[in-house]
């Protein structure tokens, strides 16, 4: 069973760092349009022509 | 455009971060996705712009520009020119503090979330280890490793429950918080006892559960109350009203807050008064409609003082200002709203009502659990530990989830027929009233005059006339204009002021305004001064119009199914009797009276009160304010009076009355459905209470009954939302006449134009 020394830790650390992903995508206000984020995705203003 | 059309746009700009200057602006006409890029490319194509971000579920726009933006107000027209109307605004500090306020919780329930999943994996496996071949050390090493995530956890994610428990508790009150975080604090503190001592089981799951729960059932209710606060911004954004002020001898547009007493300010015919002023120079003769409800108009000259609200009708006055700005109200009004205030017997919430009960029994019950254990001969321990299980497992999850989740869905329900609600318990308020009190003007008819005799006249008379009319600011005229709908104004029209207007078509001349400037009889009509005429003459074809204030196209039919729903309904009027009495009876309400002052709209409302009744309160103008905020509950359209608007506790948009009908159908379908989910909440208690008590509650039962019961609640509430034939009258869709074009929307005042339709092109989608 020794191998859970590894895995606890290692299911914990991947688990904080989607925590941390997430709080930092609410910080950098990608959360306050989430309508807008909807329809961002298919323009393709970022295409050149 | 002269200079005295760039309205100065200074008190809505802030410096930004990196030197640059920014400004949030209302965008009207944005319906589909497409809006956001052709919005964004063409105000970041002026040379100077920085950044230009829409956001399309507030439906709002964020720029920043350097110096090298000349005339920052160019924005404006650059919206305009792709069809947008734009109207800058600053965010309300209650937008501000809820938005900051729904982060703080989704941050708690992204830290409760991740906390309650990796502690129920571990939990889990001891579960499934206890009835296989686990060791005592693997589980208490999990148990502890699940105590590591859980105690930091739910002490920064129980923040929304502990604040506010404790504040009821210093103030020697009792809400729903209070058993809740009794609840989380007892299970982890014993689960850290029984780790200790190497028990089979511990709580920490349980603990982390409730929250994470109890937060998504609190974030939600945040995101629907964060979406209707942004929609009131926009609409108030959209009513700002603007000012001609005299600065030496240049006229120039600033925002009516801006104005001192003592300054000079114009006023052109169709526009509204800004403020609070004696008339120095000009005559005309003024609506006061929106201020006390009648509508036959007063004619002023200088010396007579005008009020802040009035519409001008035919002259250019000049005033001065004697009471500025948002002070603009008369005084009798101000002392009754604060009387009518503090009068209100505030009503207890359901859920506060359903804690009062709730908390002491499972209180006692749990008191009742540890004595009778104890009597019996259980060890402290023992007993202690069957005590706190008992908490847990009543610890309300479902009944704290039973009203808000009813309540999110059912704004979610009202926002999507029109109806923003300014209080959260307003449903159950709406739910309870059983008699309605409508206001006359602009209540039951609509806020602006339209052509009653539409019907009796050729329709390409009608139409070229509308065309003319669009032309002119004057409100008779801007009522005929109306029926034009979406056809292009005349080329070279001329205004003669006080006249008409006329333009060339067809190598005759059309002519629309006076008699006199018609050539044409004067129409005597037979309901005397509450209709006007407008005269039309294009060579031999001639017309003469009928405006007047008609009924909302839905008033009488929505009247019927308030009837049919039980309502006692009266109509309580400022205007003459001359003039409530066919509304009346065209309704079929017989209980009416009209010439009343707003104090004894009170005393009425007061006298109903007396008699048991609870009272929904329907108004718009200045007057109806104290009466609004007198009654058990209220609605405003959203054309009234902004005092009279935020006495309201919602509003609804557009040009039908059914969403009076709608509000009060959902409301009282909420009510049932939250009374279900607390009932539905005490039989669960019913069914886990005595097996608590028996000291068989494991943490996975736990685990069980507390999302069973919340799935349960959550799915009961979301039924407040499936489609009621009754409430759908109404539907907000996205009004072509915002996206007219620049020609036409340049043609009429944000003000004079009709502010309810704006109000619905700017929210616009209706499936949002």
């Amino acid at each position: 069973m020794n191998v859970i020394i590894y895995l606890l830790p290692l299911a914990l650390g991947l688990g904080l760092l989607g925590l941390f992903g997430f709080l930092w995508a609410l910080k950098s206000g990608q959360y306050s349009d989430m309508e807008g984020a909807a329809y961002r995705v298919l323009s393709d203003d970022d295409v050149e022509k | 455009m002269t200079a005295a059309d760039t309205l100065d746009i200074s008190p809505y700009v802030k410096p930004e971060a990196d030197g640059t200057h920014g400004m949030d602006v209302a965008v009207e006409g944005i319906t589909c996705g497409a809006c956001i890029g052709r919005i964004e490319q063409a105000v970041k194509s002026l040379p100077g712009v920085t950044e230009a971000r829409v956001n399309y579920t507030n439906r709002r726009l964020h720029v920043a520009w350097s110096d090298a933006l000349e005339e920052p107000a160019r924005i404006f027209d650059t919206l305009q020119a792709s069809g947008y109307r734009g109207h800058p605004f600053v965010p309300l500090r209650a937008e501000q503090e809820e938005a900051a306020e729904a982060r703080k919780l989704t941050r708690c329930l992204a830290v409760a979330g991740f906390a309650a999943m990796n502690v129920m994996l571990l939990s889990v496996s001891v579960w499934s280890g206890n009835v296989t071949d686990i060791t005592p050390e693997t589980r208490d090493f999990f148990h502890w490793a699940s105590a590591l995530i859980a105690l930091p956890a739910a002490a920064y994610a129980g923040q929304p429950f502990f604040t506010s428990a404790w504040a009821a508790l210093r103030s020697g009150q009792l809400n729903m918080n209070v058993p809740i975080s009794l609840g989380v604090i007892l299970a982890l503190g014993m689960s850290v006892v029984e780790t200790a001592n190497h028990a089979r089981e511990a709580y920490f799951d349980s603990a982390l559960m409730l929250l994470f729960f109890l937060l998504v059932g609190r974030a939600a209710d945040h995101a629907m109350r964060r979406k209707t606060r942004a929609t009131a911004g926009n609409l108030a954004a959209l009513r700002v009203e603007t000012a001609h002020r005299f600065d030496g001898g240049e006229l120039v547009r600033v925002l009516a807050s801006t104005l001192k007493v003592g300054d000079r300010v114009l006023v052109k015919p169709g526009e509204r008064v800004p403020a609070d002023g004696d008339i120095i120079g000009g005559a005309s003769e003024i609506d006061e409609s929106l201020i006390t409800g009648e509508t036959a108009r007063r004619p002023v000259k200088s010396g007579a003082r005008v009020y802040a609200g009035s519409l001008n009708f035919s002259g250019t006055l000049t005033l001065r200002v004697t009471a500025a700005g948002g002070s603009a109200l008369i005084d009798e009004i101000e002392k009754l709203l604060e009387k009518a205030a503090s009068a209100k017997s505030r009503t207890r919430r359901l859920a506060d009502r359903a804690a009062r009960i709730y908390a002491p029994i499972v209180h006692t019950t749990a008191a009742l659990t540890l004595a009778g254990w104890l009597f019996a001969g259980a060890s402290v321990h023992d007993a202690i530990i069957t005590a706190i299980a008992v908490l847990i497992i009543t610890c309300p999850c479902a009944l704290a989830l039973a009203i808000p989740a009813v309540q999110v869905v059912a704004s979610g329900a009202m926002f999507r027929r029109g109806i923003i609600l300014n209080a959260g318990d307003a449903i159950e308020r709406l739910a309870e009233a059983d008699t309605i009190v409508f206001d006359k003007t602009g209540t039951l008819t609509l806020p602006e005059p339209r052509v009653v005799n539409a019907a009796d006249i050729d329709a390409g008379v009608l139409q070229a006339a509308a065309r003319l009319a669009q032309s002119s600011h004057h409100p008779l005229a801007m009522a005929l204009a109306k029926e034009a709908g979406s056809t292009a104004p005349f080329d070279a029209v001329t205004e003669e002021p006080g006249q008409g207007v006329r333009a060339l078509v067809d190598g005759v001349e059309m002519r629309l305004g006076s008699a006199g400037f018609c050539e044409m009889p004067v129409f005597a009509g037979a309901n005397g001064e509450s209709v006007s005429h407008i005269y039309f003459r294009h060579g031999e074809r001639t017309a003469a119009f009928a405006i007047a204030q008609s009924l909302r196209p839905d008033a009488v039919e929505t009247v019927q199914a308030l009837r049919d729903l039980g309502f006692d309904l009266h109509i309580l009027s400022g205007d003459r009797n001359e003039a409530v009495a066919p509304v009346a009876e065209a309704l079929g309400i017989s209980q009416w009276l009209g010439g009343v002052n707003p104090a004894e709209k009170i005393a009425f409302i007061e006298a109903l009160k007396a008699q048991g009744r609870r009272l929904l309160m329907v108004g718009d103008g200045l007057n109806d304010a104290p009466s609004l905020a007198a009654a058990h509950v209220s609605l405003s359209p959203i054309s009234a009076a902004d005092v009279t608007q935020a006495q309201a506790d919602a509003v609804f948009l557009g040009e039908r009355l059914a969403p009076v009908a709608g509000a009060v159908t959902i409301a009282r379908k909420a009510r049932r459905l939250m009374i279900e989910n607390l009932w539905l909440a005490a039989i669960y208690n019913l069914i886990a209470v005595p097996v608590a008590i028996a000291g068989l509650v494991t943490p996975l039962i736990a685990a069980l009954a507390m999302s069973g019961s919340s799935l349960l609640v959550t799915l009961n509430a979301l039924r407040a939302n499936i489609k009621n034939a009754d409430a759908d009258a109404v539907s907000i869709s996205a009004n072509p006449r915002a996206s007219g074009g620049p020609g036409r929307t340049k043609a009429g005042s944000p003000l004079a134009r009709g502010r309810a339709e704006d109000a619905a092109a700017l929210v616009a989608r209706s499936d949002a």
